[in-house]
């Protein structure tokens, strides 16, 4: 039996809110999928709180991927999914699922979190090596 | 010091939220180590490509091409080589 990898990351949601000020379209296209972006709307606005948390989520799933320095990692290629119970999901695509591939670790899960000024996520995979 | 560099070190100051006055940064310090978040990371890059005119491609998404002032010119001047060519 492998071990267990976890990521954990907290994000400023004022952080997000400035970036949708300065670069707005252009800030939502870098970083996040079509998905996330509709999902991410309360009444038809984009709610900073819950990028902050999909963005938390991203870098969560980075720290259990461990990529090197050098190692690209685009931020769409993690995307965070609301499955119809409610809770989240992560899918890998390109140079995110060939890093989970060739390390041997199993599905992620994720689970997000937003309160007041903060949003936070934890991400954890079995297998791969420790 | 080049022109690049303090324009570097201005987007520093504006964007990064670093723990540190970036005018004083060695060029090749770690900005992750002098506070540089993830998220702020996120606004550097954008910050980056507004100033200089130039678009990071997916395969230079990587830690190491923002880790330093060295690292974010190097990958300035290679951009702005690659568009000119």
């Amino acid at each position: 039996m492998g071990s267990l990898r976890v990521g954990i990351d907290l994000v400023p949601v004022g952080e997000v809110e400035d970036s949708l000020h300065t670069h707005g379209d252009r800030y939502l296209r870098r970083i996040y999928t079509p998905r996330e972006v509709e999902e991410s709307r309360r009444r038809g606005d984009v709610c900073p709180e819950r990028l902050a948390a999909r963005f938390a989520a991203k870098e969560a799933v980075m720290k259990v991927l461990r990529p090197s320095a050098g190692e690209a990692l685009p931020w769409r290629a993690i995307e965070v999914r609301r499955a119809p119970g409610g809770w989240t999901e992560v899918g890998l695509s390109g140079g995110a699922a060939a890093a989970a591939a060739r390390q041997g670790l199993g599905p992620m899960s994720v689970s997000l979190s937003h309160a007041g000024a903060y949003a936070a996520a934890v991400a954890v995979s079995a297998g791969g090596a420790s | 010091m080049t022109d690049v560099t303090e324009r570097i070190r201005m987007l520093l100051r504006d964007h990064a939220r670093l723990a540190v006055d970036p005018a004083g940064l060695d060029p090749h310090a770690d900005l992750y180590q002098a506070g540089m978040t993830s998220h702020a990371s996120v606004n550097l890059m954008l910050a980056v490509e507004d100033a200089f005119d130039v678009e990071f491609p997916d395969e230079m998404l990587t830690r190491s091409s923002f880790e330093s002032i060295a690292a974010i010119e190097a990958a300035v001047t290679h951009l702005s080589t690659e568009e000119a060519a």
